[in-house]
């Protein structure tokens, strides 16, 4: 636990498992263990996809009218419409991972494993594991099984606590 | 001359940081570490990490495209 100058901590609901939306929570809790906070990540819905072994993210391309990716020197937004299509969102997603290994952007089995090395405190919704079935074999061994009583425990002792 | 010399050039936000807080860790108490990044974000945000952590940032210059910062570890 990083405990150094200060002792503060934050929790973050992890509500979201699609490739873009994976880098806030992993992104702010490892930097912020790395300042010395405590830090819970309480995986619900499909942010509780973040937590399997067998990571596949893709974007989705749909209600994402503000996305734009760098393309032939200009940048290109799609329009909703085109989500629709078959191979839209796996074209994005390649384009999105090749984006983020030119540009030095570590991916989310990294940040992952920094967050689980840096002790981050994972806890995984019981209640979205019934709902999707899941398997606690498909996921990483670390996270805890939890609900909303543990999130609202560590939350209430929380000096930042985020939904994301 | 640093105690530890990180080069986490072309990594971007938040892998300096990152890395350096890993690196830290090798520092002995009192010891310096040197960070050479390329992430213009790194500038404000090794501010940031050394105030939060209570390491001294003894020192924030630009080298062409690389930024370097020595740290001294005060814990």
């Amino acid at each position: 636990m990083g405990s150094e100058t200060n002792a503060k901590s934050m929790s973050i609901i992890v509500t979201k498992g699609t490739l873009d939306w994976a880098y806030p929570p992993f992104i702010l809790a490892t930097t912020a263990a790395a300042m010395g906070l405590e830090v819970t990540m309480f995986f619900t819905f499909y942010g509780l996809a973040l937590l399997k072994k067998d990571l596949n993210l893709k974007i989705s391309t749909l209600g994402n009218p503000a996305m734009e990716m760098p393309m032939m020197g200009m940048h290109m937004a799609l329009p909703n419409i085109m989500s629709a299509l078959p191979g839209v969102d796996g074209m994005a997603t390649a384009m999105m991972k090749n984006l983020i290994k030119k540009k030095g952007v570590a991916s989310i089995p990294e940040l992952r494993d920094l967050a689980i090395e840096a002790d981050v405190n994972m806890i995984a919704c019981q209640m979205t594991m019934d709902l999707f079935e899941y398997k606690r074999e498909d996921m990483i061994d670390g996270p805890s099984i939890g609900g909303a009583a543990s999130y609202i425990e560590v939350a209430s002792k929380s000096d930042i606590n985020l939904y994301i | 001359m640093a105690d530890q010399l990180l080069d986490a050039k072309g990594l971007n936000c938040p892998l300096p940081i990152l890395k350096a807080k890993k690196a830290l860790k090798e520092v002995p108490s009192g010891g310096t570490l040197e960070v050479l990044a390329t992430d213009p974000g790194a500038v404000k945000d090794f501010e940031a990490f050394c105030r939060a952590t209570g390491n001294e940032l003894v020192e924030s210059r630009t080298e062409g495209d690389t930024y370097i910062f020595l740290i001294r570890n005060t814990n």
